[in-house]
């Protein structure tokens, strides 16, 4: 089969690799119809993530058609099922899953030895995200191997098209979580950073959970106004103060809930002033990742919660945890657990409160993979979310 | 939908420009971290070391950060910064040298006022337009709201979804309620 493969930064590759067959009696067969680049792919791509092989199959986002299924399935899933598999393969049966938990489940990292040594303990198994979680081939292929294939895949109506459905594998339950997590009052108001497909189902969720007021930041204009016609007041951080302009749409006080969609990559405001500035940070920092972090920490309302969606790698410089303790805030984070909200946002996308397809810009067969991974990341022609076909 | 691709060629140009300035940079940091004894004693700048070192450690840091960058633009104007500082530095040692060291001294401000010239250029090209133009809202996406009716209609639309208890607000930070 086809499949889009890692070989090294900014080197993905259209490949032929051979077919997944079964390999466990929990397995399953999908033949993929959709599948999507997500921002966390970008990571790979940018070579940020440590743990990647040459020749990995890339692809978390995915949804398809079941062709196989090993004998341990027990028809939970047949042949012929139209499912979306969300990005944590999960067993359903440990500790963490049957709390709900599944993007830390304790069975499914085939590296789990590795993991324990580096995260203290292992997480989940993940589709197409390097071997420290578990290293399992993705979804960007005309097919793949789907573990534990009797709890994971979610089951989808044929009413609804791929496009509609394709994001309850990832991106649609990452901003759901990420707003769930803030516990949104009725009153609160609440700062999203970035405009990514994350940060654009946060800013639905937001709304869609209550909150009063909604922000939304980056500096892609095109970006800014989705966010704005999904209900939020866009902040361009080029050319404001992110700072200012919160504090002044909440009486002084900042935001309750601050929501970090952006992770590692984030790019440092240009408004710092002085030349001086610059060079002094670039001393001292070697990239400007936890930018974003610090702008929340600092601007947060005291009490308020910082949730974080936007990944994660390693080591974060100067983190004002001082600020944290003082202002007695509460943080949460984590890969999402997706299959704790696909029946309710199933069921949101059904009775026709959202359609997920408007954040799709981009729709092009796989073997253009390559290429788009490099339109998303430079945010080329309008590029805000892609969908391939195999 | 509209399209305003603007002229690309002056931006892929500066940040070409700025790519090779990040190496150069990289290069020169490495230098002067694995052998300052060497620059100093050609520029008569005994002593310094550490000085030069820190200086190192500065042109790798700006250089990688303009690598990886995706917007390079605020790293080279911190090359503009660092030059000037290398220019100062440089400027301050020149009376009190031999003539060969002097005119050692007189090459480096040569080739670092040159450098400067080129992360001048390549600093105000990134950061006008040239290096923005790619970023014009080239689609007009006001029209993806995802929602079947207004945004103030849908809010409080899921409210009705039960939060999981882990994830709501630890008791302690939830408004107070007496009783
Ligand atoms: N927790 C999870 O399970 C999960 C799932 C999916 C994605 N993610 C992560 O979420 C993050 C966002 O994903 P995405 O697909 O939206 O990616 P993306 O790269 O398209 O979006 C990131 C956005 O952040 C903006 N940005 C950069 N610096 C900023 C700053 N200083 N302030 C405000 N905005 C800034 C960028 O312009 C961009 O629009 C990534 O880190 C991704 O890995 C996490
Ligand atoms: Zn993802
Ligand atoms: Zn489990």
């Amino acid at each position: 089969m086809r499949a889009l493969c890692w070989h090294g930064k900014n080197d993905i590759r259209y490949e032929q690799v051979p077919d997944p067959v079964i390999e466990h009696p929990r397995d399953a067969i999908v033949r993929v119809t959709s599948c999507a680049i997500c921002g966390s792919d970008l990571h790979l791509y940018d070579g940020f993530m440590p743990g990647m092989k040459s020749g990995d199959i890339m692809g978390h986002e995915f949804m398809g058609e079941i062709v196989d299924v090993g004998p341990g399935i027990n028809g939970k899933v047949k042949v012929g099922d139209r499912v979306v598999v969300p990005f944590t393969i999960i067993c359903g049966e440990c500790e963490q899953c049957r709390r709900g938990n599944f993007s830390v489940c304790e069975r499914t990292n085939r590296n789990k030895h590795i993991a324990d040594k580096v995260f203290g303990h292992s997480t989940a198994g993940l589709y197409g995200y390097t071997h420290l979680t578990g290293g399992y081939p993705g979804g960007q292929a005309e097919y793949v191997r789907v573990p534990y294939a009797d709890v994971g895949p979610v089951k989808v109506p044929n009413g609804l098209s791929d496009e509609q459905v394709l994001f309850l594998g990832d991106i649609f339950p990452t901003g759901w979580q990420a707003v769930v997590q803030c516990d949104i009052e009725p009153t609160d108001t609440v700062a999203i950073w970035g405009a990514g497909p994350v940060g654009q189902f946060c800013v639905r969720s937001a709304i869609l959970l209550g909150a009063q007021q909604v922000i939304c930041i980056d500096r892609l204009p095109e970006r800014l106004a989705m966010a704005e016609a999904g209900g939020a007041i866009p902040i361009n951080f080029e050319k404001e103060s992110v700072v200012e302009r919160l504090n002044d749409l909440t009486n002084g006080k900042g935001p309750q809930k601050c929501i970090d969609a952006v992770g590692l990559e984030a790019h440092a405001t240009a408004t710092i002033d002085s030349m001086y500035d610059r060079a002094k940070q670039a001393m001292m920092l070697e990239t400007d990742r936890p930018h974003v972090l610090r702008e929340m920490i600092y601007v947060c309302r005291p009490a308020g919660t910082i949730s974080v969606p936007g990944v994660y790698g390693g080591l974060l410089d100067k983190v004002p945890f001082g600020m944290v303790m003082n202002k007695g805030l509460t943080i949460r984070t984590g890969q999402t657990h997706v299959n704790r909200w696909t029946e309710d946002l199933l069921g949101l996308i059904e009775e026709g409160q959202i359609d997920p397809s408007f954040v799709i810009t981009h729709r092009v067969p796989l073997e253009r993979g390559p290429e788009m991974y490099q339109t998303f990341r430079d945010k080329h022609d309008g590029c805000i979310k892609v969908v391939l076909q195999p | 939908m509209q399209n305003a691709y603007g002229n690309h060629s002056g931006s892929s140009r500066a940040h070409g420009v700025a790519r090779g300035l990040g190496w150069f940079s990289i290069a020169l940091g490495v230098a002067e971290v694995a052998a300052p004894r060497a620059l100093t004693r050609a520029l008569g700048m005994d002593g310094q070391e550490s000085l030069v070192r820190a200086y190192g450690l500065r042109e790798i840091a700006t250089g990688s950060a303009i690598l990886r960058s995706e917007n390079p633009a605020p790293w080279v104007w911190g090359r503009v910064a660092g030059d000037a500082l290398d220019l100062a530095t440089l400027g301050a040692g020149y009376r009190n040298q031999n003539p060969q060291q002097q005119r050692n001294l007189g090459l480096a401000l040569a080739a670092v006022a040159g450098v400067t010239a080129a992360d001048v250029w390549c600093a105000r090209a990134l950061s006008n337009g040239a290096g923005q133009q790619a970023r014009l809202p080239m689609r007009d996406y006001r029209d993806r709201s995802g929602f079947p009716r207004p945004p103030a209609e849908m809010r409080g639309a899921a409210r009705h979804l039960s939060i999981p208890r882990d994830m709501r607000a630890p008791e302690a930070l939830q408004p107070y309620r007496a009783g």
